[in-house]
């Protein structure tokens, strides 16, 4: 619990920030900064983890747990995503969405 | 107002400006930085509600490592001066509908639904002793299962981005 500070406000902070990381899924189209979009989306979610862990759990760590699993989700995933897009622009000199279908067989 | 609030408010509006920054900025080297920004300011929150090894954790292995290699793979992906074209108007269009209805009905969810928090329950201090206690324990509160997961998928990851990004052989080492 902090003083003056309501589970409202942290709440309204991470959801805004949710919804920016999927408009920014939408809106662009080169793959990194669809890495970045889908990294304010975990982040907004770490958030709410924690807040609701500090405000409605505070007898337990359950939140900060799993928020910590969830950064070391974010760090396999950023690797593995980084390395299939050196690998795309490797092969088709361009790391745009729409010319990824050139992959399929 | 207290100090508390000032820096509240402060770390909302850094997040907030940033991350619509980070979506609507042109050159993918400032949008990286943005990110940064934006990830510095969520461990301020970490710090604002007292898990201190988590705002560690989120400036050493965010801040600190996927940011950099975000910036490594733009730095070997393209020219920083590349700027992007603008997106097609359906999609911008399609974006902004998805931000303002998906924010309005969670907000309005969010704010119409009363959280009740037991009263008889004591907080713990958040210690690296306890931290380190339960995570490695088997009994109640115990999150080794989780944390064997955890480090058999990062092995995994590992290896996958090795062999993903690894140079094939041309064909005239091969005959060689």
């Amino acid at each position: 619990m902090i003083q003056g500070i309501s589970i409202y406000h942290f709440l309204i902070v991470s959801s805004l920030m949710f919804f920016i990381g999927i408009a920014g899924f939408i809106i662009r189209q080169n793959l990194i900064t669809i890495l970045l979009s889908i990294e304010l989306i975990l982040n907004s979610v770490v958030i709410n983890f924690l807040v609701f862990n500090r405000y409605l759990y505070p007898n337990q760590l359950q939140g900060h747990f799993f928020s910590l699993f969830i950064v070391g989700v974010a760090a396999a995933e950023a690797s593995v995503a980084i390395a299939l897009i050196i690998n795309i622009y490797r092969r088709i000199r361009n790391i745009e969405a729409d010319n990824v279908n050139e992959m399929k067989y | 107002m207290t100090l508390n609030v000032l820096m509240f408010y402060l770390l909302s509006a850094i997040i907030l400006i940033f991350s619509v920054l980070t979506i609507t900025s042109r050159r993918m080297l400032r949008a990286a930085v943005y990110l940064l920004f934006v990830l510095v300011a969520t461990a301020g929150f970490y710090f604002l509600l007292n898990y201190q090894f988590l705002a560690a954790v989120q400036l050493t292995l965010y801040a600190g490592g996927i940011v950099v290699l975000i910036i490594f793979s733009i730095l070997l992906t393209g020219h920083i001066s590349e700027k992007f074209k603008k997106p097609a108007s359906w999609k911008l269009w399609m974006g902004i509908i998805a931000l303002v209805v998906g924010s309005t009905l969670t907000l309005w969810t969010l704010l119409s639904h009363n959280f009740v928090k037991s009263t008889d329950i004591k907080a713990v201090p958040v210690d690296m002793h306890l931290i380190g206690n339960q995570l490695l324990g088997l009994g109640k509160n115990g999150y080794v299962l989780s944390f064997e997961i955890i480090s058999v998928l990062l092995l995994a990851a590992m290896i996958a981005a090795i062999v993903i990004a690894k140079k094939e052989k041309s064909q005239k080492s091969d005959t060689l």
